[in-house]
């Protein structure tokens, strides 16, 4: 990770001087397509406009992940605690994820009102599944030689859940927070479009609206910062925690 | 804690195959019985049945003590894995049964435990930092902490080299004293320290060898270890030619 940094930022600088220059070879109007530079100053000249919205989609992300992953959890370990929880649970599971989560954005927002409670439910919506499939899959896959080992020692099944298998799926549970994390924005921004006064997704319609695309293009640069960010701390977080469950 | 004489009677089958035909197994009170036999012929699933465990395969018949308890809750187990788990110093895998049961767990056995496998200062330490003897070591430690009357051992020292086997096989006769003890090993010669009685298994059934009079454990290059060996040996080759 901290090695592929510098390679990341060359990559990142290539890409930025190859839009300058097709902006400019092809005389695009600041309309359709703004220059790297044009995004910069935008950016710059609306910093705290943009910080402000941001700090909302944020909040949002942030919200929508505790509560996201809390379920995704709490939902892993009720379907593996027993067969017959398994049977109830699994067609709901699947049913969720037959409906896509984008269509019910109206719909939260009309529940949920135009502020935080949409956001956060749309992106709790959308992280859930990742997280508790990865667990509950980590869960069904302790090593049976473990959970003899439990047996033998006439541990009650409620121990066995949290002593043994919980901690055996960490690695499961993190390859789930990984995917959480880069979903998370998606369903506060899409939030955001269906219905807001605030946020980055609001800002980049609002931009948009008035034909500020340089504005518009300064959000998302920043909506794309703050994904890695939160991806990278998700990786480093989780591989500080691992480290101790990875089998050996 | 009194160690029983158990004995388990009976066949097993995976439906229609059978695993072992009608037998009478028997490990006598306080002493060492290895069971011996080529891959396959159905050791381990025996050792499964003693334990309480899923075996995989249907078992016809009974198991049973001669002090008339059951045998579910006095039995331990070994594995040829040492199944600590990663996340826990090695005193807590030591104090695995206590945790999992949540009861108390006794740190200052534990510790004694731990200095008697020859594991003094490794307390804190973490299991990927330990080698594959030392590991299996703890696994002793932990087995020896549940402090059960009966051990079932399937294969605990047959991924160690010959010097750590050789160290675990005199750390164990030493620390198991007093308990009965059931080892299924592939091994002729660590039969041949080990067992107060040997018990071959073939697809025939089982046969119990008159092992040799000095007490257990024998030096490994005492004659009479030698010459059982050889005796075990020969009889598992011509076993498996008839086969």
């Amino acid at each position: 990770m901290m090695r592929s940094f510098p390679k990341m930022i060359l990559v990142g600088v290539a890409i930025l001087i190859l839009w300058q220059i097709l902006v400019m070879l092809l005389a695009l109007p600041v309309y359709i397509l703004p220059g790297p530079i044009a995004v910069g100053l935008a950016l710059w000249n609306n910093l705290a406009l943009i910080a402000d919205h941001a700090l909302v989609t944020l909040i949002e992300i942030l919200a929508g992940l505790v509560f996201g992953v809390s379920l995704g959890v709490a939902v892993a370990i009720i379907m593996a605690w027993s067969s017959s929880m398994r049977a109830l649970f699994q067609p709901l599971l699947i049913f969720s994820q037959a409906i896509p989560i984008f269509a019910l954005a109206p719909i939260l927002t009309l529940w949920f009102g135009y502020g935080f409670g949409s956001k956060i439910v749309m992106t709790l919506l959308i992280i859930f599944f990742p997280v508790a499939s990865a667990f509950f899959d980590g869960l069904m896959r302790t090593r049976s030689d473990w959970l003899e080992l439990a047996q033998i020692m006439r541990a009650p099944p409620f121990r066995v859940m949290f002593f043994l298998r919980v901690p055996a799926a960490m690695p499961s549970l993190a390859s789930g927070l990984n995917i959480a994390a880069v979903y998370a924005p998606i369903g506060a921004v899409i939030g955001e479009w269906v219905g807001a006064s605030r946020g980055l997704g609001y800002l980049m319609l609002l931009a948009n609206g008035r034909a500020k695309i340089d504005l518009m293009f300064a959000a998302l640069i920043v909506l794309v910062v703050m994904t890695m960010l939160l991806r990278a701390a998700v990786h480093v977080i989780s591989n500080k925690v691992l480290s101790r469950y990875i089998q050996t | 804690m009194k160690a029983p004489t158990i004995t388990l009677e009976g066949s097993a089958s995976y439906g229609a195959v059978p695993v072992f035909g009608p037998l009478k197994f028997e490990a006598p009170a306080g002493a060492w019985t290895c069971l011996l036999g080529s891959s396959g012929v159905g050791k381990s699933t025996l050792l499964r049945l003693l334990a309480g465990l899923d075996a995989g395969a249907i078992f016809d018949g009974t198991i049973s003590s001669n002090d008339g308890a059951p045998l579910r809750a006095r039995a331990a187990l070994m594995l040829q894995s040492d199944m600590l788990l990663p996340w826990l110093s090695i005193l807590r895998n030591v104090t695995l049964g206590a945790r999992l049961r949540g009861e108390k767990a006794d740190q200052v056995r534990a510790t004694q435990l731990l200095n008697d496998v020859g594991l003094a200062g490794f307390a804190q330490r973490m299991p990927n930092t330990l080698s594959g003897g030392q590991r299996q070591r703890v696994a002793l430690a932990r087995t020896l902490m549940e402090d059960r009357p009966v051990m079932l051992l399937d294969e605990p020292f047959s991924a160690l080299d010959a010097k750590n086997r050789a160290a675990m096989q005199e750390l164990s006769a030493r620390l198991f004293s007093g308990r009965t003890v059931v080892l299924v090993t592939h091994d002729p010669y660590e039969a041949a320290r080990l067992g107060t009685s040997v018990v071959v298994m073939t697809k025939a059934g089982l046969q119990v060898l008159k092992s040799p009079a000095t007490p257990v454990i024998r030096a490994y290059d005492s004659p009479d270890v030698m010459e059982f060996a050889t005796k075990l040996l020969t009889l598992l080759h011509n076993e498996s030619d008839a086969a």
